[in-house]
């Protein structure tokens, strides 16, 4: 099973969350203030090694391991479901302190109230689950 | 051999984090084929707990298996930084942000996240409970209805020119900043 890559990418990935601090409820609220330039450092350089990745994607048609050429889809056309969701998401971010990523690393990180953060969220999608339909997208 | 481990102890500024961060895109694209996003895990994990919608029925280990298993990892990675290597020093915010939270009557504690607020006795607090649930509810929610969170938008979003994901992280900064200058201060007076 090729799960333990995941695993191991995760652990990578939640380790380095917490060292770069993004974790941490000061830091968000200092990015939402204006008072500090890191959070927009390390959003902005991770934003940029992603964007030359597919960019070389797009250009040279990169595969992945398996040799099957990597796909990028467009997204569905539309404003409403972004502005109105992602809207929700920056006023659940700025109390929370934390996206999904980091709520993740902050358990694992010992501070142990942030599985009730958790709960809420999976409440909150189950809920976006069940009134989808009636909702404008 | 202490200093190395003092290196690791240490916060890490953005240019080593940023990239660090933004290299999830092509561990995740060139090992698997997937692409970088977070917040998906909760419909994963919906699905998984048998929630009954529409939206909800769909073959979630063959899916999602692979998003849950990274959500695992990032729980052990945040272990092993936040709790082996824990930092003794406090978060080295602004001086600004500091004065500001101070002046609104906020103990800034050394943890990562607020004592006061994020835990069971903050639960009962109406600023705890907005944050913990309210603002809990909002991220799951947001999330879905936004189809992403900061890396399925913000990062991998942005980086593939979509102009869906401009508008989510437009709106991510204008939710933040109504619950800067609007929702905080009036919890906190």
């Amino acid at each position: 099973m090729s799960g333990l890559r995941y695993l191991l990418i995760g652990a990578y990935f939640g380790f380095v969350l917490v060292k770069a601090e993004v974790v941490s409820w000061y830091r968000i609220q200092e990015m939402f203030r204006f008072d500090a330039f890191h959070m927009y450092g390390v959003i902005g350089s991770a934003l940029v090694v992603a964007a030359i990745t597919i960019w070389a994607v797009r250009r040279f048609g990169l595969r992945n391991h398996a040799g099957e050429p990597i796909e990028i889809e467009t997204m569905e056309p539309g404003w409403r479901r972004y502005a109105y969701g992602g809207v929700l998401f920056g006023i659940g971010w700025a109390l929370t302190g934390a996206c999904p990523g980091p709520i993740a690393a902050l358990i694992g990180a010992g501070l142990w109230p942030f599985t009730i953060v958790f709960a809420a969220a999976w409440l909150g999608t189950a809920s976006y689950g069940l009134m989808r339909a009636r909702l404008p997208h | 051999m202490s200093e190395f481990v003092e290196l690791l102890r240490s916060p890490w500024p953005w240019y080593l984090a940023g990239p660090a961060i933004g290299a999830m895109v092509p561990l995740l694209l060139f090992t698997g084929g997937r692409r970088f996003g977070i917040s998906s895990s909760f419909r994963h994990l919906c699905a998984a707990t048998g929630v009954r919608a529409d939206y909800f029925r769909y073959d979630w280990r063959r899916e999602g298996g692979w998003n849950l298993l990274l959500v695992a990892g990032i729980v052990l990675g945040g272990a092993l930084a936040g709790m082996l290597l824990t930092d003794p020093n406090p978060v080295a915010i602004a001086e600004a942000t500091r004065a500001d939270l101070t002046a609104a009557g906020l103990t800034l504690d050394d943890r990562l996240a607020p004592r006061e607020i994020f835990s069971l006795a903050g639960l009962l607090t109406p600023a705890g409970f907005v944050a913990m649930i309210i603002g809990g509810f909002l991220v799951g929610f947001g999330a879905r209805w936004a189809g992403g969170c900061t890396s399925g938008h913000a990062i991998t979003g942005l980086a593939e020119l979509q102009r869906g994901s401009l508008i989510a992280v437009a709106g991510f900064f204008a939710g933040g900043l109504v619950t800067t200058y609007a929702i905080w201060p009036w919890l906190f007076s």
